[in-house]
């Protein structure tokens, strides 16, 4: 059997805090800091859990600014 | 697996275009044209048309579109960007050459500039932000605004009898004998992102191939001017502006849709 692994990293610098990624993720894996800010004095999206990402790439394609990588790999499990 | 050993290179399946430059956009949070440059990035990019595409950027929030796409561009006069287009592209009659505008630029101040364009059908594709405002200058009222909604300049909405009717300025493209593709699209799903950027492809193939003048619509949010938070904006879009703006193909002659 194969396992997705996933995971996102989201450029803090470039991101503005908008939200829309948290919206799209349906495993609602993306919160935004709370007390923390960038450069540009915007909370920025932050993944929890990323063992329970899938890779779908939702958050990275709606993300307006392109601040979203996603990594992916398969592995076999027995 | 760690997490170090996920994120690697070989392991990328989606990233930032390669295109779009690493500057910052100055778009609000949210913005739909900070969504549609990254689409233009990216399909310019596939198609391999780096070194053969003019942008026109327009005066409004995308005026500095010349910064954020790594292609080559020139900046036009309000509304004019469909007439420096069409002579570029007679000029340089194998580059794809495609004109960015907002609703107050292409079908207000450059509604001559657009229609005239159009119906001599040159090898051109308009892409056309439609957020129902005046973004860049702070939320005033433009032919596209709905009936009823309020901005800046309509604080009680808009009336007929004061402002006349919303301009139906896609439609009447489809009617011209220039246009080979009208449609009109949104980028606020990943389903309707994934169209828009068909859209944008077929567009750009039909200026490469000379088959006349496209128009690609983008039914935009402008959170801020509409002074709601990018989620709300886009769920005001779906439930408003879709109903006067129906997505889908106006024409297509390829495909045989003329509506
Ligand atoms: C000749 C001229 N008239 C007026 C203006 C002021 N102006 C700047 S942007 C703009 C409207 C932009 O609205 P739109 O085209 O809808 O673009 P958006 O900002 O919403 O993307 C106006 C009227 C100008 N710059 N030049
Ligand atoms: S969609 Fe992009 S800009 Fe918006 S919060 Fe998420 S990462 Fe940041
Ligand atoms: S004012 Fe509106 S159109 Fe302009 S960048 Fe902000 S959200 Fe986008």
């Amino acid at each position: 059997m194969k396992k997705v692994n996933g995971a996102i990293v989201v450029n803090a610098e470039r991101c503005k805090g908008c939200g829309l990624c948290v919206n799209a993720c349906r495993l609602g894996l993306i919160t935004m800091t709370k007390k923390t800010v960038n450069h540009k004095g915007y909370p920025y999206a932050e993944q929890q859990d990323w063992e329970k990402c899938n890779a779908c790439r939702a958050c990275a394609i709606v993300c307006p600014d392109g601040c979203i990588t996603v990594y992916k790999s398969e592995t076999s499990v027995d | 697996m760690t997490k170090e050993e996920l994120i690697s290179p070989e392991n990328i399946v989606y990233e930032k275009p390669r295109l779009l430059n690493d500057v910052d956009m100055h778009y609000c949070p949210g913005c739909s044209h900070s969504m549609v440059h990254k689409l233009v990035a990216e399909v310019i990019d596939e198609m391999n048309l780096e070194e053969r595409t003019i942008g026109i950027c327009p005066v409004g929030c995308a005026v500095f579109a010349y910064r954020y796409i790594d292609i080559d561009w020139v900046e036009a006069a309000h509304g004019r960007a469909p007439a420096v287009a069409s002579a570029l592209n007679r000029m340089w009659p194998d580059h794809l050459v495609f004109t960015y505008q907002g609703d107050g630029d292409l079908a207000c101040i450059g509604t001559g500039e657009t229609i005239h364009a159009l119906n001599r059908g040159e090898n051109i594709t308009i892409i056309f932000i439609n957020n129902a405002i005046y973004g860049m200058t702070g939320g005033q009222m433009a032919p596209t605004t709905l009936m009823g909604m309020k901005t800046s300049t309509c604080p009680y909405g808009r009336q007929a009898d004061l402002h006349g009717f919303p301009l139906p300025i896609t439609d009447m493209a489809a009617t011209l004998n220039g246009t080979c593709y009208v449609t009109r699209q949104a980028v606020h799903t990943v389903a309707a992102i994934n169209r828009t950027k068909k859209a944008l492809r077929k567009a750009f193939e039909n200026s490469l191939q000379h088959k006349g003048a496209s128009l690609v619509e983008i039914v935009s949010t402008c959170n801020s001017g509409w002074k709601m938070s990018p989620i709300k904006a886009n769920e005001w879009m779906e439930q408003e502006l879709f109903k006067a703006y129906p997505l889908g193909d106006l024409k297509d002659l390829e495909e045989g849709v003329i509506k």
